[in-house]
């Protein structure tokens, strides 16, 4: 029992002392993963709508294959990344194995699918008059399919903040390609794993807490932002 | 949804101005078991403020940090691995290696010592007998410097480690440790690991002493003709910095728990 106690009070401690390391690692997780929140939803959005909207040759496999990208383990994000990156691979000389940089990527590659998928599950089942409509009343299918995307934001929202959430509790990608560098891509997953495998399970644990209390603010923005 | 753009696109910026300004970074690929014990992060900080630079620590198993040099991913490997590492520099892959410091390894036993092994002096013989107790035995089993030690320790006993009482774990010393610990099994660890996790698991030091069980450090710098990149001129100054008075008293002089954990090199 003890330990879970220890871990609660550290927590408290961690979040209300401002600890430097502890917010330069918050700070690490929260820029790299609202990064990669931003360009997955950049490219999933629109997928995810055009899957919904249109109808295209390869439209069944496309679908089919972004359902099985959701399954796809970060190590293997990971490790493909790895060997692209890395000095002998095809950029290498980008030099962008170990930075902030390559994590993003991993993080995009993660989250796309999550995006799209939600996007695609919310514009099917939204209402299929609300394209007709627009479309009788003169407006172009572009715009119609952005009143679409108006109609269904709440499943857009879910959509963002399901990809969000992945990013920013996942370890493989951020622990493969930051390399948990102190100060530079230490994440606050990659410290959960640090301290683990230190013996520092109470520290390890009140650093998970802190990333739940961090999640919350976020989704408390989120919030705020939708009922406006 | 706008609001949120616009927010996230100001924390970019901010991210960015921030690497616009940063210094000279050189890439240090080291073992868990300096990293862990504390030692590094004591080490870092004088270097960095003469140098004005920041030491980037990628902390990994001495197998994975000699890839990284083999790649040219690091600038600069501190490693345990005395074979690898004359064998990184025979095939070219680094130059000058310099000895560090050295500590020693352990082997660990449950309190029920059931392979009778403590006290031996002789590290062979004991692993020989636990073999022959078929006692659990936990390998980091990943390809570290305290792996590679292990399964010389196994050759030198003319043993062939395998059967369900030799557990391959793939996973730091430090969870080793434990894992030996719940498992009521022997294991073989580094000193300055079995010390910070002393208070974490019942098991106790039932080998230490033998001068097989010597475990020396050694910086190597990727091979500069190789990878072109390498921060030679940087990577240089880190390793007179690392064999240099400074540093030696500050590596004599780092405790945990009260105990000295390296030693350096004579």
């Amino acid at each position: 029992m003890s330990f879970l106690y220890d871990s609660f009070q550290l927590a408290m401690k961690l979040i209300f002392s401002f600890d430097g390391e502890v917010l330069t690692t918050v700070w690490t997780s929260l820029y790299t993963s609202s990064i990669a929140i931003l360009l997955a939803s950049l490219i999933g959005i629109p997928v995810g709508l055009s899957l919904g909207t249109c109808r295209f040759r390869g439209q069944r496999i496309l679908i089919t294959l972004l359902n099985t990208l959701m399954a796809l383990p970060t190590v293997v994000i990971g490790l493909l990344l790895f060997g692209i990156l890395s000095r002998q691979g095809p950029l290498g000389h980008l030099s962008l194995l170990f930075t902030p940089v390559a994590m993003i990527l991993g993080q995009v590659i993660l989250a796309t699918p999550i995006v799209a998928n939600y996007v695609h599950a919310a514009v099917a089942g939204a209402d299929n008059r609300i394209m007709a409509t627009a479309l009788t009343l003169g407006a172009s299918r572009r715009q119609a399919a952005l009143q679409l995307l108006q109609e269904v934001r709440f499943g857009v929202m879910a959509a963002v903040i399901a990809g969000f959430g992945r990013v920013i509790a996942e370890v493989g990608v951020a622990m493969m390609l930051g390399g948990n560098i102190r100060g530079t891509t230490r994440t606050m997953t990659t410290a959960i794993a640090l301290e683990t495998s230190k013996g520092e399970f109470a520290f390890g644990l009140s650093l998970g807490l802190v990333l739940m209390a961090v999640a919350l603010f976020v989704n408390l923005g989120l919030n705020f932002f939708q009922q406006r | 949804m706008k609001n949120i753009t616009a927010l996230i696109f100001l924390l970019s910026i901010f991210f960015t101005a921030d690497s616009v300004m940063a210094v000279e970074h050189l890439r240090l690929a080291t073992t868990t078991s300096t990293e862990n014990s504390g030692l590094i992060e004591e080490l870092l900080p004088p270097f960095e403020q003469i140098n004005n630079c920041k030491v980037d620590v990628i902390a990994v198993g001495t197998g994975k940090a000699i890839k990284l040099g083999e790649t040219g991913d690091v600038d600069i490997i501190l490693v345990h691995a005395r074979s690898k590492e004359d064998k990184f520099v025979v095939d070219g892959f680094g130059v000058d290696r310099r000895d560090v410091m050295y500590n020693d390894f352990i082997v660990l036993g449950p309190t029920g010592d059931p392979a009778g092994i403590k006290g031996q002096d002789d590290v062979a013989a004991a692993m020989e007998k636990i073999a022959a107790a078929k006692s659990t035995f936990v390998s980091r089993g990943d390809d570290s410097g305290t792996h590679t030690r292990e399964l010389q320790l196994w050759s030198l006993a003319n043993i062939v480690p395998a059967g369900n009482w030799y557990l391959e774990s793939g996973r730091g010393m430090g969870e080793v440790i434990i894992m030996a610990g719940e498992r009521h099994g022997y294991t073989l660890s580094d000193r300055g690991t079995y010390l910070a996790f002393k208070d974490k698991t019942p098991l106790q030091i039932v080998v230490e002493g033998d001068s097989r069980l010597f475990n020396p450090y050694g910086v190597i710098m990727v091979n500069p003709q190789r990878h072109p990149h390498v921060k030679k001129d940087l990577g240089r100054k880190f390793m007179d910095y690392l064999t240099g008075k400074q540093a030696r008293t500050l590596i004599t002089d780092f405790r945990k728990g009260g105990e000295q954990l390296f030693y350096v090199a004579e």
